[in-house]
């Protein structure tokens, strides 16, 4: 083989993986790094889109963000709203995984409770808003039901009231999701052998020792990846909120994906929606890095 | 066939395709960009069309047709990238910022060119002295009452002034039974409750928010209007759950007999027949301040039409906003959308086979068109941030005097 033939040889070698790898890496390019940058790009321009030859900005739009105290409300309601429902998501999907997964429950009775705590799951965002702004409203089934039995005097205004609106859409995003945790926790249930509970029976273990030094240990990598997730996956919840309460009433449940959409097709200062936009994606990628991280740990 | 016919023949098929490959016999296709189709019983836009087409030939209409919120999108984007349709369908609360983006042609000249007759259309939008817009149809927001339910609370008179309003909604309310007087939808999703069911206060008193082309949200007129809804809140007159109602929510507790009265569009009177065919309403214009005896403005929402700046057949789309504004296409289009019509010439037939829409007819004619709206920068915008300083008032964070400051702070800052 001449020298030529070997490194024309050579550079095929080269280039092949990458010419396996193209397709996706364009689709990626397209769909995702595209327009990426373009709102990247945005949120250093002036009237960027609504003009042909948008100037330079620089920080200008992260500025007037930074300075808007509805931007820090707006901050501080999503962590409020994605610290709760990930907490509560855990706590549920894990109570009824054990549930689930208990032999002292009749199995006919567990087939039907699986299918019952799994329904949530099935609604879309629109649907779980529609029936919560339903059963919330003032002359709704649990303004009803509390005041038969006593434990509210008067109509709550459940999603109407500032105190009580955040609360309120929280809630029922934490009904939309546990059943995530649920499923995955069950089948991490199914899969920790059963001679460690054994093991525990003989050294005399109580239940609430097995749960604590048997299964949430081996249910930990799978607790802290659903989490990062589901954190990741809450923070930019949108329909949820918009259509229960569309951020309100006055600024009580503005989250960044609320604050943003207004800033956009309310306000058409496109932008400045930008700039919110990437404090968003910046969360959002600490975030995935942190996953990302901890995943190559394991 | 001799060879020199042949030849001719020849020659005349080349002509005839060369011309066609340049353009010169090829017809002129206008886009037109539009919510309306959708809304319109199906075909019934396409027809027009397709008269327009007999009526004027070499020129065709390619009908874009979407939902209202993505029309809008599509046309913030068209204006931007120099791409807007021929001829788009718009509401007045986008002409502002289509203005500023030079999007949109002034028809001032075609109207003088062709002779039109400025008379004959019940407004022209304008913007900077630019006319940029024909409201094609108007969808009018009189007051429906439950007859029912005020007979039951004893209100013989339909109330005229906001003092008998106000009396009327109290003797209508019965909390217990889950009745009120009002329904007051201020939803921060589709903030048009602010224009709809408050600013249409303002409008029927013949009054204003603004003075000399600015915000004037401190003056009487708002105040006033603020302080009156504030009253009607704090008499316990208006259904519970206002800062998250939408005007779909509104209407439907106007169907189910939980509500007396409310501002609504007269589009929806069919819906409201369909949902509850037992319902015995009826509609009365906007109630006045005391010793108001002058026109009512009366609140409107239009399916407006403009040109775009950047076409290039502005002829043959002057051509085809002629032919929607001419009296009888007009009635036609109206007819079929149940609004009332830009032509003020033109007679919609429902007005004489129905008596609901035969008398909101009458408040059309006796009263005038009022959306201050209409033309303002991000009109949307500042709706949302009155609706936020009104549910603040309501919730008992401020007075009227300092929701209607802090409103019209955050509106100068937009003009």
């Amino acid at each position: 083989m001449t020298r030529q033939k070997r490194s024309h040889h050579k550079l095929k070698r080269a280039v092949a993986p990458y010419l396996y790898l193209s397709p996706s890496l364009l689709i990626i390019g397209l769909l995702m790094l595209l327009p990426m940058v373009t709102v990247i790009a945005y949120s250093f321009q002036n009237s960027a889109v609504l003009r042909r030859d948008p100037s330079f900005a620089g920080l200008k739009h992260y500025q007037a963000i930074f300075d808007d105290p509805v931007f820090w409300a707006s901050l501080w309601h999503t962590l409020y709203f994605t610290c709760m429902s990930v907490i509560f998501h855990m706590t549920i999907g894990m109570v009824f995984a054990l549930m689930l997964n208990s032999d002292r429950i009749n199995p006919t009775l567990r087939n039907i409770l699986r299918v019952l705590y799994i329904l949530p799951w099935l609604f879309t965002a629109v649907i779980i808003a529609v029936i919560w702004r339903l059963l919330l409203e003032p002359n709704g089934v649990v303004n009803s039901i509390l005041m038969q039995i006593g434990v509210i005097g008067s109509k709550v205004e459940w999603f109407s009231s500032p105190e009580t609106a955040l609360h309120a859409v929280t809630f029922a995003n934490i009904w939309a999701g546990y059943p995530l945790f649920m499923v995955s926790l069950l089948a991490g249930l199914q899969g920790i052998p059963k001679d460690f509970y054994e093991a525990a029976d003989i050294d005399g273990a109580k239940a609430y020792q097995k749960l604590i030094f048997i299964t949430i240990p081996q249910l930990m990598p799978i607790i802290i990846s659903i989490s990062l997730l589901d954190f990741i996956w809450t923070m930019q919840v949108f329909p949820l909120i918009w259509i229960t309460t569309g951020g309100g009433p006055i600024y009580s449940t503005e989250v960044l994906s609320t604050y943003t959409y207004k800033l956009a097709f309310s306000s058409y200062n496109l932008s400045q929606a930008s700039a919110s936009a990437v404090v968003i994606l910046l969360i959002s990628l600490g975030l995935t890095l942190f996953y990302i991280r901890y995943q190559k740990a394991r | 066939m001799t060879f020199r016919i042949k030849s001719a023949m020849l020659k005349i098929a080349a002509a005839a395709w060369l011309l066609g490959a340049t353009g010169a016999m090829a017809d002129t296709t206008l886009e037109f960009t539009q919510w309306w189709e959708p809304e319109l019983p199906a075909g019934s836009l396409r027809a027009i069309m397709d008269d327009f087409e007999a009526a004027n030939p070499g020129i065709k209409v390619t009908l874009v047709s979407g939902p209202y919120a993505t029309t809008r999108d599509q046309i913030s984007v068209g204006a931007a990238t120099g791409t807007l349709s021929d001829v788009v369908g718009l509401d007045g609360a986008w002409v502002n910022n289509l203005n500023a983006q030079n999007a949109l042609a002034d028809m001032n000249p075609m109207m003088d060119a062709s002779g039109f007759d400025k008379s004959q259309v019940a407004d022209i939008i304008k913007v900077d002295g630019k006319a940029v817009m024909f409201p094609v149809a108007s969808f009018v927001y009189p007051v429906f009452v439950n007859l029912d339910l005020a007979a039951q609370a004893g209100v013989t008179k339909l109330p005229s002034t906001r003092a008998e309003f106000l009396e009327a909604a109290k003797k209508m309310t019965n909390a217990d039974k889950n009745q009120y007087g009002w329904v007051l939808p201020l939803s921060l999703q589709t903030p048009s409750g602010v224009q709809n069911d408050m600013m249409s206060w303002v409008w029927a008193s013949g009054q204003s928010m603004m003075a000399n082309g600015k915000p004037d949200l401190g003056g009487k007129p708002v105040v006033d209007m603020l302080t009156f809804v504030k009253s009607l809140n704090d008499a316990g007159t208006i259904s519970p759950g206002i800062a998250t109602k939408t005007e779909q929510e509104k209407v439907e507790e106007f169907v189910n007999d939980r509500v007396g009265m409310m501002i609504d569009s007269l589009a929806h009177v069919n819906l409201i027949r369909k949902r509850n065919p037992k319902l015995n309403f009826d509609l009365i214009p906007v109630p006045v301040v005391e010793n108001y005896t002058g026109k009512r403005g009366l609140p409107y929402a239009s399916w407006g039409i403009g040109i775009s700046a950047a076409s290039k057949h502005q002829e043959e789309a002057w051509k085809l906003v002629q032919y929607l504004m001419s009296e009888k296409v007009n009635a036609k289009l109206v007819s079929l959308a149940n609004a009332f019509p830009g032509n003020v010439n033109a007679k919609p037939d429902f007005v004489t086979s129905d008596k609901a829409f035969g008398k909101a007819f009458e408040i059309f004619k006796t009263g005038y068109l009022a959306n201050e709206f209409t033309g303002l920068p991000v009109a949307e915008d500042l709706m949302t941030q009155f609706d936020v300083q009104a549910q603040k008032m309501l919730a008992g964070e401020q007075s009227p005097e300092q929701a209607a400051a802090t409103a019209q702070k955050g509106w100068m800052a937009k003009f």
